[in-house]
């Protein structure tokens, strides 16, 4: 009896389905004790609901593709325990917030990635290549800076997590920025004071106010938050030398 | 415009922050046993250091305030920015303004 | 349901905003007053004696609350933005327990001294 009672024990799974918003559907998966919230949603993909549509890549937490709202924050499906999240057997999923929708829990990243092009993170090389590769000390102040911020995988989770995404359409956003800061930081690109300029245009790194969201939520622990901080501080500087 | 309102509302804000403090330490101090128009100008009128003092603070204040409301008027209001510049530019007037004719008040310098 | 904005970073965001927002709406009311000492000084003094009121003080409090909040707050968005990160997670969110330890501070001596 005791057993098959164990057996049976079940996580409830709300999915938001179709395209509106506060359309859920329960469904109930077993309980293990070891899965995560990709696998659940696999699951019931495979086993419940065929019509579920959502995106995976690699499942190992390295290509960013599986991010979603898991009981109200932004994460890596992938790299979310369920035991770590679910609240009395209970988790809902949806899609990432500030993007819009396609279906179930697929978003479009198209303004995501235009808002990266926009803020100025598109690389201009000054040598050719018959000239040796540059030299970048990796101890450098500059490098550092950058080294620190590299490591985005566009995942579009602090885009996800941000209030000031989600309040002003033109904000550029934190990922966007913090790629445009390692640009700016590095010194093999051909117009750091293009990177500002950009960096600042529109509704830019000044919108941000430090709500910090993104440093919290970012699954490789960067801080779009500093990188963000570092150019506010350099567009400011440039701009008081009159470099507008 | 944007690069320009940040500039100005991040120096503001450096400029104000000992007139801050000085402004609540002249409150802790000034509100024991009781606060008479007489005792406040008493201090100001005349005060070739609170008359300066205040201008800035006021005019720093005109400059600071609707900088930040700008901000939330676009975010929370959803106001255009457009609408918002005008709103607080108007703002910031109606601040200066009252901020300087109380300044003039306690300074007794109009009456 | 985890709220994502529960973190301390995102609560010195909302104080600073809200309380920036409550002192923006109460200065017009202050400058007014101030502007009583102008031929209408029975007013003001007429004034000073209704906000000896209990209420009225604890509306005061909470403004001089408010205003030390602002400005704790607002200094450690300045060092965030000026001065040197020394780690890339380096937000001083310690600042934020002591921005509101000392408006707290400042809160009980005006408390005290009004008492």
């Amino acid at each position: 009896m005791e057993a098959t009672k164990a057996a049976q024990r079940t996580l409830k799974v709300r999915i938001a389905r179709g395209t509106e918003d506060g359309n859920f559907t329960t469904y109930e998966v077993p309980w293990r004790e070891n899965q995560t919230v990709l696998d659940v949603v696999t699951e019931v993909q495979r086993r419940i609901e065929p019509t579920l549509s959502y995106r995976f890549a690699c499942r190992v937490g390295v290509c960013g593709s599986c991010a979603m709202t898991v009981n109200g924050k932004p994460r890596w499906t992938c790299r979310t325990h369920v035991s770590r999240v679910e609240e009395d057997g209970v988790i809902v999923i949806e899609p990432l917030r500030n993007m819009p929708r396609i279906k179930d829990l697929v978003v479009d990243m198209s303004e995501f990635f235009d808002k990266w092009k926009k803020a100025g993170s598109t690389f201009v090389g000054t040598a050719t290549r018959h000239e040796p590769p540059a030299a970048v000390s990796p101890t450098s102040k500059k490098r550092k800076m950058a080294d620190a911020a590299i490591e985005c995988i566009n995942c579009g989770v602090c885009y996800a997590s941000c209030d000031v995404v989600a309040w002003d359409k033109e904000y550029l956003g934190p990922a966007a920025l913090n790629r445009a800061w390692t640009l700016f930081n590095d010194e093999r690109h051909a117009d750091p004071k293009d990177v500002l300029k950009k960096a600042t245009s529109g509704s830019g790194c000044n919108s941000c106010h430090t709500q910090g969201n993104c440093m919290t939520h970012c699954p490789v622990s960067l801080s779009p938050t500093g990188s963000i901080a570092g150019l506010k501080k350099n567009a400011l500087l440039q701009f008081l030398k009159g470099g507008d | 415009m944007e690069q320009r309102l940040f500039a100005l509302q991040r120096l503001s804000a450096m400029v104000m922050a000992p007139f801050v403090l000085v402004h609540l330490g002249i409150i802790l101090y000034a509100v024991r046993g009781g606060l008479t128009a007489a005792e406040i100008l008493a201090r100001t009128q005349g005060s070739l250091f609170w008359i300066p003092f205040y201008s800035l603070f006021v005019i720093s204040v005109a400059v600071h305030v609707p900088i930040g409301l700008r901000n939330i008027l676009i975010e929370w209001a959803r106001l255009s920015r457009g609408a918002a510049s005008v709103c607080c530019f108007l703002f910031g007037l109606l601040l200066l303004s009252m901020g300087l004719r109380a300044v003039a008040a306690v300074g007794g310098l109009l009456s | 349901m985890k709220s994502p904005r529960n973190h301390r970073a995102y609560w010195a965001f909302l104080g600073h905003r809200l309380s920036g927002l409550a002192l923006g709406v109460f200065l017009p009311a202050h400058f007014y007053v101030l502007g009583l000492a102008l031929e209408q000084q029975a007013r003001m003094d007429a004034f000073l004696k209704f906000a000896d009121m209990g209420a009225v003080k604890f509306g005061e409090w909470g403004l001089v609350l408010l205003l030390s909040i602002h400005m704790c707050f607002g200094l450690r968005l300045l060092a965030l933005e000026l001065l040197p990160w020394s780690t890339t997670r380096d937000a001083r969110l310690s600042w934020i327990s002591w921005g509101g330890v000392l408006s707290l501070c400042v809160g009980v001596i005006f408390a005290l001294g009004v008492i």
